[in-house]
This record gives structure tokens, sequence and C-alpha cells, in this order.
């Protein structure tokens, strides 16, 4: 194998472990809670934005501003599903209102980062942005490696959760039965709330790796929402494992893409990815 | 409304329109009038598929952007003048909805609405590295200095697009009152019951997905040479995606008139606000009117004055 094929499959992997760090929230929102938050890339974006304030103003490690600022997400979260909850969920009037809420908050929090940040360019300053760390004949910059491993991490910390924990299993309890959650004394709303205030916190820690890979400007959400679905469906809806093995083929397809025909094809592959997943596979790739 | 006061409505509309271009001299507000006119056809377009069916198209940017290429390829191949590129940007649009529609239509509603993100962002990837229609840097089409019977071209396209939008109002109308139209209505009500009891909805779905996409196009065709320099962020522009869904929410989702009030008003509003405020600030207002009624007011204008309305009545 040649030495470009085999740095586009160790780029491809870096960029598919960053891909599950920026679906996972979606996951946790989309597959398991059923509510279909298209605005998941913008409150990402805000993540970086957030990040890239604390780091130009007092000079703090963007991942750990990134996990600092997750709390805030968190709450950031819980409001947005209450009132969510409350105008959609609870009249049952979620599809087309719903819909239209998420896209009009997406467009929101673009416009409202226009105008308090401009459109420029902005970047983080962190020393692992820069070096690379050669592996044989493949040079990894530390930028990509970084948030991989992070995202990794991430992963591995939210399986944990909803595995071991009663409030995790509870979420994973809300996909499938809210009744049954009900008879053991847990409030499916309450449940929700927790879970999407968790999927927005980890969209915060996604928004602080993205800020770490490259420069960010407020309107790259939108290049990221059929990624982030196609990884979802493909995913099978709501697994953590199966977010993380969709994120780094999608990540793979889109690096050797890019290599070898340029990268401004590479948004159409997530495109097709989606649409692959709809027509051949809407149960995911380890669906049942 | 009566069909014969809504023909007469309709004509009366397009001859006020003509009557304009004679007395009003100010181009201006032919600039500004033409913008309005072209939301009130994106919006009903919308409506088709949104509002009578239930299932929300996120991509209309991305339609109206694919007619406007149509106008420009077919200006780079032979010269093709305006009211031919109009119908085949109609073609062309409508093709593309049905594709798109025959690919998700099937899954649920969630699936169609993010697949019409997604497709909007590879349209315009493909259109970027399409050097024939100007790709990544744009293109320039010259605008004729005057059109026959107006004294300029604005005033002429600023017609054009007042009988486009009569001609998509009135398709809409007529979906909503004959059989189609109550089908329609049964698959956003319920779709499986709609089913069970003989209504052929992947076919109606595909029908509307078919229309709503071709009334985008038409929209989008004379666009070229409206601005006269279109590159591919200002033609997939998210404006014209977010207006398209939150004008019939404001406006209200269930009647032919729901969008065309919400377009009337929020159209007028934003070129009120870009010339008194500036353009970002405007489209803030376009959102949070949008998050604020679909929240507070889920039925829109015309639903609120109806219920009003009929209380009254009691």
């Amino acid at each position: 194998m040649s030495d470009l094929f085999l740095s586009a499959l160790a780029s491809g992997l870096m960029l598919g472990g960053f891909y599950a760090a920026v679906t996972l929230g979606l996951t946790l929102a989309f597959g398991y809670l059923n509510v279909v938050n298209i605005a998941h890339p913008a409150f990402v974006l805000l993540g970086s934005y957030a990040v890239y304030g604390v780091n130009a103003r007092w000079g703090v490690d963007p991942v750990l501003a990134g996990a600092g600022l997750a709390p805030l997400f968190f709450v950031l979260g819980v409001a947005v599903y209450s009132l969510y909850q409350a105008s959609f969920e609870a009249r049952e009037d979620e599809s087309l209102r719903g819909l239209a809420f998420f896209f009009g908050l997406m467009f929101l929090i673009e416009v409202g980062l226009i105008l308090s940040y401009g459109v420029d360019y902005r970047l983080v300053s962190a020393p692992y942005i820069g070096p690379t760390v050669a592996l044989g004949a493949v040079l990894l910059p530390t930028r990509m490696l970084v948030p991989f491993l992070v995202a990794l991490a991430m992963v591995w910390a939210l399986q944990l959760y909803l595995a071991r924990t009663f409030t995790g299993r509870a979420i994973r309890a809300v996909a499938q039965d809210q009744q049954a959650l009900r008879l053991v004394a847990a409030d499916p709303v309450r449940i929700k709330r927790l879970a999407f205030g968790i999927a927005i916190a980890t969209a915060c820690i996604a928004g602080a790796l993205l800020v770490v890979i490259g420069p960010v400007e407020p309107s790259m959400g939108r290049a990221y929402i059929g990624r982030v679905f196609a990884i979802v469906v493909l995913g099978g809806m709501g697994s953590a494992g199966g977010t993380l093995l969709a994120a780094l083929v999608l990540g793979l397809a889109e690096s050797i893409t890019s290599t070898y025909y340029g990268p401004s094809w590479s948004p159409a592959v997530a495109f097709g990815f989606l649409l692959f997943a709809l027509a051949v596979r809407p149960a995911g790739l380890l669906g049942r | 409304m009566r069909t014969r006061t809504y023909v007469a409505l309709a004509a009366g509309l397009v001859l006020a329109a003509l009557a304009a271009t004679r007395v009003v001299g100010n181009d201006y507000y032919f600039f500004a009038g033409y913008v309005v006119l072209q939301y009130v056809v994106l919006a009903t377009a919308w409506n088709i598929l949104g509002g009578y069916t239930g299932y929300v198209n996120f991509g209309s940017a991305a339609f109206f952007a694919i007619g406007a290429y149509t106008t420009i390829a077919l200006i780079r191949l032979a010269e093709v003048p305006l009211y031919l590129s109009i119908p085949a940007a109609g073609v062309v649009c409508g093709l593309i909805g049905l594709a798109a529609g025959y690919l998700t239509l099937r899954l649920r509603g969630v699936y169609f609405a993010i697949a019409t993100l997604a497709l909007a962002i590879v349209l315009e990837t493909f259109v970027a590295n399409w050097d024939f229609v100007g790709g990544a840097t744009g293109s320039i089409v010259m605008r004729p200095k005057e059109a026959p019977l107006f004294d300029s071209y604005v005033k002429f396209l600023f017609c054009v697009m007042a009988a486009l939008a009569v001609a998509a109002v009135s398709v809409a109308r007529y979906l909503e009152t004959s059989r189609l139209g109550r089908g329609l209505a049964a698959i956003r009500d319920d779709e499986q019951a709609a089913e069970c009891s003989g209504v052929p909805t992947l076919r109606l779905k595909l029908l509307s997905a078919t229309l709503s996409g071709a009334l985008m196009g038409l929209a989008g065709a004379p666009f070229p040479y409206y601005v006269t320099y279109v590159d591919p962020p200002s033609a997939f522009n998210l404006d014209y995606a977010v207006n398209a869904v939150a004008m019939p929410m404001v406006g209200g989702t269930q009647t032919w008139l729901g969008p065309v009030v919400g377009a009337l008003l929020l159209g007028t509003l934003q070129q009120v606000a870009t010339v008194t405020i500036s353009s970002e600030l405007n489209l803030l207002i376009v959102g949070l009117v949008l998050v604020g009624f679909v929240i507070l007011a889920p039925e829109g204008i015309v639903g609120q004055v109806r219920r009003v309305l009929a209380r009254r009545r009691r």
C-alpha cells in the first residue's frame, strides 16, 4: 500500500473519531429521546465560540475549557428541552412545528454568532496545535490526534454511563417504554430533560475539539447536518458504539474521497451515505 | 372565497401590478416588490408540501438556486430567453423534487426533512464544482436595458414575478379545494388511517413534492436577471430556506391565504428593516418571529383570525 493511501487511512480514522464526538449528543437526542434536534451542529459551533472566548481571554487549554463550560451547556440543554417539551411534546405537535422550532433555533444561533463575532475565522492556541507525530511513514498532526483521543474517551464514558448507572439505564428505557418507566417511579420528562442536557453538554466538548482541529466561522455548522444525521441513522439510531463505528466509516470515506478527488467533493460523501443509510439500511450497520 | 371572486381578485392584482409600472417612476419600489412577490411564490410552494401534507422541506434554497442556475446554464448554452427558461427551471426542479421524494417520502417525515437539508448542501457542492455555470467564482448575467412595453427591465421582472405569484397561489388554492387536497390533508392528519381508507398516499406525496419543487424553481428562474451576479453562497442562501418555512408558519399553514399573508408581512418587514436597520439584524427578527409563532400561535395569523371570527359568530 502506498504512503498516500496509508495517510488517507490514518487521517480518516482521526476525522471519524472527531465526527463521533460531534454526533454523540444527537445520538442521545434523536436516537433515544426522538427529539429531532437539527440545531445540534449549531450548538457545537456555539461551544467552539465559547471555548474560543475563554482561550483568547485567559489562555486556558481549549479541551479543558470545553469540559469546564460543559455544565453551562447542560443547563442550556435542560432549558431548551423544557421549552420544547411544554410547547410541542405536551401538545403532541412535535413533528412539523417541533422541526420548525429547532430550525429557527439553528438560524438564531448562527445569526447571533455572526452579530457578535463577525464572519471572520477564529482560532485558538494550544501547545498541541502545530506539531506532528510520525508513525512509520505516516505523519499524524497532534491537533487531530488529541480530538481523536478525547472523542474515544467521550464514547467510552457515555457507554459506561448508559450501561451502569440508574439514570443511564432510565435514558435507554425512555426510548423503549415510557409507561414502564413510570411504573418504576421515574418521571420520563425528567429523564429526558437530563438526557438532553447531557447531549448539549457533549456538543460543547465537541465544539472545543472542532476549534482545536481548525479555525471556525459561524456558518460551518450547516456542513455537519448531513454528516451527523447520516452517522446517527447508520449507527443504528441509539448506541454509542454504533455511532463510533459509523463515524469512523464516514471519516474514512471522506478522507479517501478528498485525497483522490479533491476536498471540494467531500460534503457530497456524507449525503451519499445518508441516502444509502435511509434507502438500504434504515436499521443501521449494527441494526437488529 | 368563491371561485368567481377569487379569479376576479387575481386578475385585478395582475392588472394593478401592470398599472403600477405606468404610474410609479421610482425603480426601487419594484426592486423591493419583486423580492416580496418572490417570497409569496416560495412560501406558497413550501406550503403545498409542508402545510397540506405535513412533510417539512428545509431545502427550499436549493430548489430556488437550481431554478436560477437553470437559467444561467441555458443562457450559457444558447442565449435562451427568460420566457423559455422559466418553464425549464420548473421542470428541472420538479424532477429533483420527485427524485428526492421518491427516495425519502416512504420513510418517516423527519427523514425527509433531514434529507432535504443534506440535499441543499450536496447540490451546492455540485454547482460550486461545475465550471460551466461559473463554479465557486459565480457568473455574471447581463440584464437587458429595457423590455418591450416596459420602460425598465426591473418593472418587467416585477410583473413576471407577480404573474408567477398569482399562478402559484392559484395552483395551491386549486389543490386545497379539490379531491387531491382532501387526500393530502388526510395524509397530514393520520397517514396510516389515510392509507387504510384507500388514499394513494405515496402517489399524492410524490405529486405534491414535484409541484412544490417546480414552483420553487419558477421563483428562482428570473433571479439571475434580477441580481445580475450569481454565486453558490448567494443562490443557496439559508435565508430563503428559513423564510420559506417561517412565512407559512406565521401566516398559517392550513389555507392558501396563510403563506400569502405571511410572505407579505415578513417580506415587507424585512425590506423595511434592511433599509432602516441592518440586514443581519432583520434575519434575527425573522428567526425570533418564527420561533415565537411556532410556540405561541401554532395556527398562524389566518388560523387565529378565523378562530376569533368563529367565536364572535356564535
